[in-house]
């Protein structure tokens, strides 16, 4: 494993990934898109407002998925003092902060025509606006030391008691009254979706995860290249 | 100890301190982060004055009644027991007989005086052609009956469990 974390190689073998995740990620899309907002089914109570489901819900899961892989990078950066630990955390926040004002924007336009209202502030709604927060707070305080490892360090801490807000999102549904209806896919007794809506939001879901694959790998390259023209700068400047 | 496997215990330690207290937080709070009230939740509270408050379950079968203008009466239950609302206003659209609804308002002489009403949408997904073939089979659960089987798993009956 950290035979292919040193920074150098990772350029080498990302470099030759990244052709194809972005190859994944518009076939991915393109059928995904197909298929949920023209060839899938309208829903027997939302009509064809269910097809926003299939952004929503894909971009809900990442905002979670982001969140808890920047927190894992930022735990390995704070603890064995990996340098692409740090950067991954750090590359995966903007990625995250972006699903989940995602999640909220096409939350509120699903909310109006069905619920009758933009938004409201129960357990589900409230905890996804605090996550919104907490990556952004985890952006600034990243950035808010010139020297980027004391930035790493502080902002992993709070990545990390963070963390404890995601299986709040998750069971928040189960455990309070909300407005926001349980889970349809991840639920005990199988998902309470039909197949011919399960599938194209599936696909909508990995075409979701091959988009941050690719985003994450060429923001991590950008941010090594970064490091790299910064140390030789350093170097000229001090002989 | 090295000082990495000094920080792995730190970090461990801490998440699971962390943990323990989010955990005592979430069972601590309780009810008071519910979006709404049940029927029976209502009836168990005794006198709220003046307070606003939502009531939430299933519209009752048979029992909206349409009056002068926009006016609407009806009931919203858990299944258990359930409370007589009147309201003014443009309902939403998901809303019918057997949809989960939320209501905002006050309770007056034991009726809900409704500011506002919410569609609750549930956790079924389908297209129309199965719904209607799902009803004509007789095999169609609705929501209502849905709940009753499930042990009204989709709104939990006694909020945080």
């Amino acid at each position: 494993m950290t035979r292919f974390a040193n920074p150098n190689r990772f350029l080498r073998w990302s470099g030759r990934l990244l052709p194809w995740l972005a190859a994944a990620t518009i076939l991915l899309f393109g059928v995904g898109l197909y298929l949920a907002l023209i060839a899938s089914p309208p829903d027997y109570q939302q009509g064809e407002s269910v097809r926003i489901m299939y952004v929503h819900v894909p971009a809900a899961w990442m905002a979670l998925f982001c969140y808890v892989a920047m927190a894992g990078a930022a735990a390995v950066g704070l603890i064995w003092r990996h340098p692409l630990a740090d950067i991954v955390a750090k590359a995966s926040a903007p990625i995250g902060a972006a699903f989940t004002l995602l999640a909220l924007v096409t939350g509120a336009l699903w909310g109006k025509p069905m619920w009758g209202t933009w938004w409201v502030w129960d357990a589900r709604l409230t905890s996804v606006l605090v996550l919104f927060f907490l990556y952004l707070g985890y952006i600034a305080l990243n950035s808010a030391f010139d020297d980027p490892g004391r930035g790493a360090r502080a902002s992993a801490i709070l990545a990390l008691v963070g963390l404890v807000n995601v299986p709040i999102i998750k069971f928040s549904v189960d455990w309070w009254y909300t407005l926001h209806q349980p889970a349809s896919v991840i639920r005990a007794g199988g998902p309470a979706i039909h197949p011919s809506m399960l599938w194209p939001l599936l696909l909508m879901a990995a075409a979701f995860t091959c988009y941050y694959l690719w985003v994450l790998a060429v923001r991590v390259r950008g941010e090594i290249v970064a490091h790299k023209i910064r140390a030789l700068r350093l170097r000229q400047a001090y002989g | 100890m090295k000082r990495k496997h000094k920080r792995l215990t730190f970090v461990a330690v801490g998440l699971g301190l962390l943990g323990l207290a989010a955990a005592l937080f979430v069972s601590a709070i309780g009810d008071s982060v519910a979006f709404f009230h049940s029927p029976s939740d209502l009836a168990n509270q005794g006198d709220l004055g003046d307070r606003r408050i939502r009531v939430g379950g299933l519209v009752e079968e048979g029992s909206i009644e349409r009056g002068h203008g926009t006016e609407v009466r009806f009931r919203v239950t858990d299944l258990a027991r359930s409370v007589p609302v009147v309201y003014v206003g443009i309902l939403p659209d998901l809303f019918r007989e057997g949809q989960g609804v939320v209501a905002q308002g006050r309770l007056r002489g034991g009726v809900f005086v409704a500011e506002e009403v919410l569609a609750r949408h549930d956790e079924t997904y389908m297209p129309p052609e199965v719904a209607e073939a799902l009803k004509q089979a007789g095999t169609w659960q609705h929501m209502g009956q849905h709940m009753e089987a499930a042990g009204a798993a989709s709104m939990p009956a006694d909020g945080y469990q």
